[in-house]
């Protein structure tokens, strides 16, 4: 634990990337293997689940340090992290001098923990807290809280592993996706040379786009690019081997059972194929609504009615292995021919149509009917391009329409969390609805940090009431609020829901009275 | 008690003493200041007459400027305004800090100003004052806030400071120039007797402090460097307004640290982007204000200053009579008190 520790204060006291790099090096060489295996589970955003509940931390810290339950929360609320909140309220203890690496602590004291009763969790949790050094306590309440976060991205991650293991950075990526956890082996195979025995499930890192800000006509003639709609839904790899089939989304989780239309298009699918595409809900010849599609999500297993009201398919677009073979360093015209012939033979997936145009002008007006057709505009891909790892810029650009905007009131405010703890950053906004407030949407994003800082010092000076964390305002400032569609809800007090809601602008120039009127937003359903 | 007249009440001004007719730390002109320490939010330009405590007459005559009309005064010496006894007493903060004691008809009131419990090798220890009512600052007043050893937050100034210097790269500490700048070249005399290079805003006061006694690590200003010197090894102190001018391209390649209780928490440190944060503060951590109101035995407390709100609610529960007092003081959000005494 204490190598890890020192690991995460190196990490933590450089901003620079190759200071990062050589930290996670420097202990990936040092590491033994076991711990090695475990620290690439944390830093890789992994967590240890159903050990123990973010509640019963509360609970377990409150009786532990003897604090009114208001104490503790505005405590939370202050700092903005539940692990490092616990870690600063236990600090007042004597330290302990417990000495343990990190995978016998995992192996030994923590797994074993696993539905065993909450007396006896708490009583082993208790113990670790006075027997661990304070300074180890931090990290030691992420660990088993999960969720640690401590700006290390898998793609820096991947290249300290590679620095010290001399393993190419593609081959790590590709064995560090998927669901696992380390056993004994895990770290030797991570950073071994041998990799017959590819995990038959194991989906291959996604390729993301960067948002097209300039003009396109910068990226050269237009014959060189592969235009295609920008569908809203969910992204997903569809992974066929040896007869079975899994559906992986971007954020790496398996999402089996839950879309059977899927898995039973798939059944028709050749051994070693593997298709990059987007889930969407759809009925005869286009894409249901968003919110349609959300009925699903939540669904592991739909019943008759959910899969009749939203059906799914998915939009194939990219073909990353074939005959077992992987092809990604093939040009994307190639794999996209190669997958035309698969999805042609495989009903119920779709195949994503270009959008053929002459010159870039002629896109451009293509692009206008992108809302009308249930997109978000338009994909730009380099014909000639390999499909990479991570978000590469360069070859793969998402040319949005542009997004529909309102203007509301801030209305409450709730501090961040993270680097934005104790700052208020989490604005709920508010339209007319006759002369009273409904709110609208809830935004984190948009402002720069000068303006957040402003509206932060703005809100504590103009505060009405608190809830908890929450503040009501004065509601004099407004916001043009940029959002990506706007539907009926019945679970908003409005009644209308927006989609992707963030602040385009803050609007000096604008009063309370200038505000958008709920009327005018429900017409913008209709259109 | 309650039934008299209070000794202090809030006005446009700040806070005024009726029976005695002044202000203590007023932030609009009036005729009568008394002023618990020189920090720009507490010691404000333009009042008609000021009392301090000595060692801090240095310290406002640079501020405030070399003529004002201004008393020093030691502390517990009494002072009479009218009916009422004026008191200084140490509050720990910085060199010279007060804490006000008001008495008057066998009443008596404290106002803490800033405060700590710490040790604190360039100003006077805290003294423990009885008093019937207590206005405290709340600057951290979150159970959260609980200062780690001063000598090892000084042992890891110097460890990373040194870590710097094998890499070749300058080390830029910001810091308040008044009060924190001084203790830290103090502290660091336990680890090193190196020289520390000063921003320009911290020369003067540190020459004042060196003047009251003060034992600090030898110092020189950047300024007597030339523009284009190596900076590679070097320790520099600066206020944390110099963060990001164009002061600071001179120092490439430099590792960044923020001195402040506000370090403590993570967040803080990451969002101004310092590669280090250093949890040291003038200011009073939780168990030190709990503490303090007990100490002190107030039946009354009022809260200024910061995290009013949380204190207020904790002493109620614990049946001590507490109210919120709105002052401008620091302020209650962290960017003010971020930047207090950069200007």
């Amino acid at each position: 634990m204490r190598a890890f520790v020192e690991l995460f204060e190196r990490l933590d006291a450089t901003t620079s990337t190759n200071g990062k790099v050589e930290a996670l090096a420097d202990y990936f060489r040092t590491a033994d293997a076991a711990d090695a295996g475990w620290a690439v589970f944390f830093l890789s955003g992994r967590r240890l689940k159903r050990l123990i509940g973010a509640a019963e931390l509360r609970q377990w810290i409150r009786a532990r340090t003897g604090l009114p339950e208001w104490l503790f929360e505005e405590s939370y609320g202050h700092v903005g992290d539940l692990a490092e909140t616990a870690a600063l309220l236990l600090a007042g203890e004597d330290d302990g001098e417990l000495e343990i690496g990190l995978a016998a602590l995992v192996e030994g004291r923590l797994l074993p923990l696993r539905g065993r009763d909450a007396d006896l969790r708490r009583e082993a949790i208790m113990t670790l807290w006075s027997t661990l050094p304070a300074r180890q306590l931090f990290l030691f309440n992420k660990v088993i809280t999960g969720a640690l976060r401590v700006g290390v991205s898998q793609r820096l991650l991947v290249r300290g592993l590679a620095q010290a293991s001399g393993i190419d950075e593609k081959v790590l990526a590709h064995r560090l996706m998927g669901t696992w956890e380390p056993d004994a082996d895990f770290y030797a195979r991570l950073v071994g040379e041998d990799d017959g025995d590819a995990d038959l499930s194991r989906p291959y890192p996604f390729f993301l786009a960067s948002p097209l800000e300039g003009p396109p006509d910068a990226l050269g003639p237009v014959s060189d690019w592969i235009a295609e709609w920008k569908w809203d839904g969910i992204r997903a790899q569809l992974v066929r081997r040896e007869g079975r089939c899994f559906v992986w989304s971007r954020g790496e989780e398996l999402m089996l059972g839950r879309f059977p239309e899927i898995e039973a298009a798939a059944t028709a699918l050749p051994d070693g194929t593997v298709i990059d595409g987007e889930i969407l809900a759809w009925a005869d010849d286009g894409p249901l609504d968003f919110s349609l599609l959300q009925t699903r999500i939540g669904r592991k297993k739909p019943g008759p009615t959910t899969l009749a009201r939203a059906p799914v398919t998915l939009m194939a677009y990219d073909l990353l292995e074939d005959g077992g073979e992987d092809i990604r360093q093939q040009a994307l015209a190639t794999r996209r021919a190669r997958l035309a012939a698969h999805v042609a033979a495989t009903p119920g997936l779709r195949l994503s149509d270009t959008v053929e145009a002459g010159d870039w002008e002629t896109l451009a007006q293509a692009r206008e009917a992108a809302r009308g057709r249930g997109t978000e505009g338009l994909m730009l891909k380099r014909a000639a391009s390999p499909y990479q790892l991570g978000r590469r810029r360069g070859d793969w650009w998402k040319w949005k329409v542009a997004p529909q905007t309102l203007n509301a009131i801030l209305l409450c405010a709730q501090p961040g969390h993270g680097r934005r703890a104790n700052l208020f950053t989490d604005y709920t906004f508010a339209v007319w609805d006759d002369d009273t407030l409904v709110p609208i949407a809830k935004a984190y994003s948009g402002l720069d940090n000068a303006e957040i800082d402003e509206l932060d010092r703005w809100i504590r000076k103009h505060t009405r009431e608190r809830f908890g964390p929450v503040r009501s305002v004065e509601p004099q400032q407004v916001f043009e609020l940029a959002f990506e569609g706007i539907h009926p809800s019945p679970r908003h007090r409005s009644g209308v829901a927006v989609r992707f809601p963030r602040i385009a602008r803050w609007r000096r120039d604008l009063g309370p009275a200038d505000a958008d009127r709920l009327d005018d937003l429900r017409k913008l359903i209709d259109a | 008690m309650h039934d008299r007249p209070p000794l202090l009440e809030l006005t446009d001004s700040g806070l005024y003493c009726p029976a005695g007719d002044f202000h203590v730390d007023p932030w609009r002109r009036v005729p009568r200041a008394v002023i618990t320490h020189g920090h720009g939010d507490h010691a404000r330009p333009g009042m008609g007459h000021y009392w301090t405590q000595r060692d801090g007459v240095p310290i406002l005559r640079k501020r405030l400027g070399r003529y004002i009309p201004l008393d020093g005064v030691g502390y517990g010496e009494p002072m009479r305004f009218g009916d009422v006894t004026v008191s200084l007493h140490s509050a720990g903060h910085i060199l010279g800090s007060a804490q006000v004691r008001i008495e008057h008809e066998g009443a008596v009131w404290v106002v803490s100003g800033d405060f700590k419990r710490d040790a604190d090798p360039t100003c006077a220890p805290f003294e423990v004052v009885p008093c019937d009512t207590f206005i405290t600052e709340a600057t951290f007043a979150f159970p959260v806030y609980r200062w780690p050893d001063t000598a090892e937050v000084a042992r890891e100034v110097h460890a990373w400071w040194r870590a710097c210097a094998e890499a070749g790269r300058p080390a830029l500490l910001f810091c308040y120039a008044l009060g924190k700048a001084q203790r830290l070249l103090a502290e660091l005399m336990a680890c090193t007797d190196q020289e520390v290079l000063l921003h320009g805003a911290m020369v003067d006061l540190v020459r004042i402090y060196r003047d009251a006694g003060v034992a600090m690590l030898p110092t020189r200003a950047v300024s007597e460097i030339g523009r284009s010197a190596d900076f590679a090894g070097a320790l520099i102190m600066a206020p944390p307004s110099a963060s990001g001018s164009k002061w600071m391209r001179r120092f490439k390649g430099a590792s960044t640290g923020f001195a402040s209780g506000w370090m403590q928490i993570r967040g803080n440190r990451r969002r101004r982007g310092y590669d280090r944060g250093f949890v040291l503060s003038d200011h009073a951590d939780w168990p030190s204000l709990v503490r303090t109101v007990e100490d002190c035995g107030a039946r009354r407390v009022l809260a200024t200053h910061g995290n009013t709100d949380v204190l207020v609610q904790y002493l109620r529960e614990r049946g001590i009579e507490a109210a919120p007092l709105k002052t401008p003081y620091g302020d209650e959000d962290v960017e003010d008190a971020l930047a207090e005494d950069a200007r």
